[in-house]
């Protein structure tokens, strides 16, 4: 009974401390947006201090989309890691965790800039970037993401840009790039009609086969990523004698689907946009079923620019394990910015409203244009849509070969 | 006199509540006002008002009549969604903002208490661990409907489609509201921290009515003792129906309050985790204690967020804090701590009243 009455006691103290250590986090954090507050007059007192300027990530690092959000987070601190040892123009990454969650991207936003961010960078995925982005919009601030690839990120917001492709864009581009090749006749389609991004690049690619008259022969779904079995949907492909299924999905349901295929003996084109990237990296994965795997992606991890063999062994010293072209795609989104800010003559002691607006000047100039690893000469519309070339990969001995 | 009539206690309770709930109002506003609050805790606000006004609406179905249901969510989402399209296709008759929040919570509050009739007339019939299976798989039902539902609007009226944007038929001019799985995607911001408030308010007078209404005895007596109650002559049925009822309107117009508050919205967020994360608060809270639930809600919703200097660790603490709470309100020692406090209470207060009587004698 003594024992009990101890330990009740010291749960309540750590219970009480936790607490207070809580309310310490609040209070500290109190003040800072005072300073925010008047930031319009004495603008970001928090960046002029050390000369350094603040970029708020927002990402999911916790939930189903974590693999997503971690990628884009690390691929960035390389790169401000590369930045910051040149001199010159100091990046601080300040990156919370959105779960994958619009209600929780939007606080997360509001402690970023809280705590005197003055530049938004994320989010990586679509729906909390929708929602943070009508937040940016109404305060001023400049928003880059690196991986929401829906057009309402940007639609009607002249502060948000994109870093990667648009899903319509990507379904358009496939159905031109299957056509044009001639990869195959008779495509069966397979995507997750519970995700946006696939129903997004799924719509755009059915638009566009009927206009350049690419026969769709089957037409299947699955409403979640945690889905197992493709044998029905596999086999509607077959029996519609479907030599192209075309997978607008991530990579976890598509090992699945090709270790299905290889047991039906269905031996089709599997071609994959870039949600697919990441698949020879998983874990417990047998690379040698994605042989002859096609694939769009902006990103080849085996390629052998300097650029991309710097990048991919630095991420590996830090993190371990092959970037995937999130990790490549964030990476890009804090040079792209770093760019600007040089062109823009951006300094740290500028109110992030200033900010915003010199950086929409510079991301829309005809003259402003990006080389990074997901591609070279990248220019922005003023719809925040980035303009770049695609790329399709093969795979091939377990390797990305670019087409 | 040696204690307080059990009407009475009730009457300080039902006040002490209440004033919490403005008193903190005005405290937060006047902090506002004065640009003392950061902008985290500012765009907590309304949502904190949201998930109060669930907690105190799943309080009455799983304390006060005490059947589990983990399908809460679900009629949030009927609220929020039906919500956010009377809201889109309202624009242009009711361009004021706070009259097209208040038409779009009335509306979610009707449509989610539709849901609330269609799912509780035969779900009510089960009881314990069937009920709460058949409402998670209701909750998942609805999350799954509104997934698939495509919502344009044109100058025709209102289109729905289960296929795909391009099945609205939509004539010039017109936009699709709910796109399947991408959800809202362009809603327009209207909810305030008033409006939040003033939500909250509603709830809790309906509830707190309810509860010591003579329908609200029944319902207690129900779950207390079903066959004692239905002896006497109370209809099952017609009272647990009511507290579900009631409690799905209060989730829907909770559910609208808390999608304008938002931009973008996507029927995933009203998943499973979303109902047990409301069943947290009114279990932390106090099954049937509705002042718990709105403490519970409240400190639950900011404490992750306040967690975010933890970075990596902040979930884990989230989940120790948890644990932590529970054990503690559930420790002998703090029962002790609690009945000396309130025995020490008591104390004071007859002390104050002897004074009182023989001060009354002195005058006479």
């Amino acid at each position: 009974m003594k024992m009990n009455r101890a330990l009740s006691l010291a749960l309540a103290g750590a219970l009480g401390l936790s607490l207070l250590a809580g309310c310490g986090g609040g209070s500290t954090s109190t003040p800072a947006p005072a300073e925010t507050g008047s930031a319009e007059t004495t603008p970001a007192e928090t960046g002029s201090a050390s000369g350094v300027i603040k970029i708020g990530g927002i990402g999911p690092l916790t939930g189903s989309a974590a693999v997503y959000g971690l990628a884009t987070k690390q691929g960035a601190e390389v790169a401000v890691n590369e930045i910051n040892a040149l001199g010159g123009l100091q990046f601080e990454l300040d990156f919370q965790d959105d779960e994958g969650d619009a209600e929780k991207a939007v606080n997360a936003y509001n402690a970023l800039i809280g705590d005197g961010a003055q530049i938004i960078y994320g989010c990586t995925t679509t729906t909390p970037c929708v929602a943070v982005a009508a937040e940016t919009n109404a305060a001023r601030y400049f928003q880059l993401t690196p991986s929401a690839s829906s057009t309402d990120v940007t639609a009607g917001r002249d502060n948000v840009f994109q870093v990667c492709f648009t899903d319509p864009n990507q379904g358009i581009t496939a159905a031109n790039y299957i056509k044009d090749n001639g990869l195959g006749t008779k495509v069966a389609v397979i995507y997750n009609n519970g995700d946006a991004y696939s129903t997004g690049i799924y719509n755009a690619f059915q638009a566009q086969a009927d206009e350049i008259g690419l026969e769709i022969v089957s037409v299947t779904t699955f409403p979640d990523d945690t889905n197992t079995d493709f044998t029905v949907q596999l086999g509607e492909a077959q029996k519609a004698g479907a030599d192209l299924v075309f997978l607008p999905i991530y990579y976890t349901p598509t090992s699945l689907i090709l270790n299905q295929a290889k047991t039906m003996d269905y031996a089709p084109v599997f071609f994959g946009c870039d949600g697919m990237d990441g698949i020879l990296d998983l874990e417990g994965f047998d690379t040698s079923l994605a042989e002859g795997l096609m694939l769009m992606t902006p990103f080849n991890a085996w390629g052998e620019d300097e650029r991309t063999v710097t990048f991919v062994t630095e991420y590996q010293e830090a993190y371990g394990g092959i970037p995937n072209q999130f990790a490549a795609d964030g990476y890009d989104c804090m040079y792209a910015i770093y760019e600007a800010c040089q062109a823009a003559g951006i300094t740290a002691d500028m109110s992030a409203q200033d900010i915003c607006e010199a950086l929409i000047a510079q991301f829309t100039a005809a003259d402003f244009s990006v080389d990074g690893l997901t591609g070279t000469g990248m220019t922005w519309s003023t719809s925040g849509e980035v303009s770049k070339a695609p790329v399709v990969v093969k795979v091939e001995g377990g390797v990305y070969v670019t087409q | 006199m040696k204690t307080i009539a059990p009407g009475r206690k009730r009457l300080v309770n039902n006040i002490i509540t209440y004033g919490m709930v403005i008193a903190a109002f005005v405290i937060l506003q006047v902090l506002n006002a004065g640009g003392m609050l950061s902008p985290s805790l500012q765009g907590q606000l309304v949502p904190i008002c949201a998930y109060v006004t669930m907690a105190i609406s799943l309080n009455l179905v799983v304390g006060i009549s005490g059947e589990l249901s983990l399908g809460h969510a679900g009629f949030m989402s009927v609220g929020a969604f039906s919500g956010v399209v009377a809201n889109l296709s309202l624009q242009s008759v009711l361009p004021s903002g706070p009259v097209r929040l208040l038409v779009a919570m009335v509306i979610g509050a009707i449509l989610a208490g539709i849901a609330g009739t269609i799912v509780g007339v035969p779900v009510l019939r089960l009881r314990g661990d069937y009920l709460a299976i058949v409402t998670l798989a209701f909750g998942e039902i609805i999350k799954n409907i509104i997934n698939i539902l495509y919502i344009g609007v044109d100058e025709n009226g209102i289109h729905f489609s289960t296929q795909n944007e391009m099945a609205l038929n939509l004539a010039e001019g017109g936009k699709a509201i709910l796109k399947g799985p991408m959800g809202v995607t362009a809603n327009v911001k209207l909810s305030t921290f008033t409006a939040g408030f003033i939500l909250v308010l509603i709830a809790l007078t309906v509830v707190l009515n309810l509860v010591n209404s003579r329908s609200g005895r029944a319902i207690m007596a129900l779950r207390d003792n079903r066959i004692a109650a239905e002896s006497v002559g109370i209809g099952a049925t017609k009272f647990k129906l009511t507290a579900f009822v009631t409690s799905a309107v209060l989730a829907g117009a909770a559910g609208a309050l808390y999608a304008m508050n938002y931009s973008s919205l996507a029927a995933k967020k009203f998943d499973f985790n979303t109902s047990i994360l409301i069943l947290v608060f009114v279990v932390l809270g106090g099954l049937g204690n509705i002042r718990g639930s709105i403490i519970a809600a409240a400190l639950l919703y900011v404490l992750p967020e306040l967690l975010r200097d933890f970075y990596d660790y902040r979930m884990l603490i989230y989940a120790i804090v948890l644990i932590l709470v529970m054990l503690a309100t559930n420790s002998p020692f703090f029962r002790d701590l609690k009945g000396r406090f309130q025995e020490w209470l008591r104390e004071r207060a007859m002390a104050k009243a002897d004074a009182k009587a023989k001060g009354g004698k002195g005058h006479e």
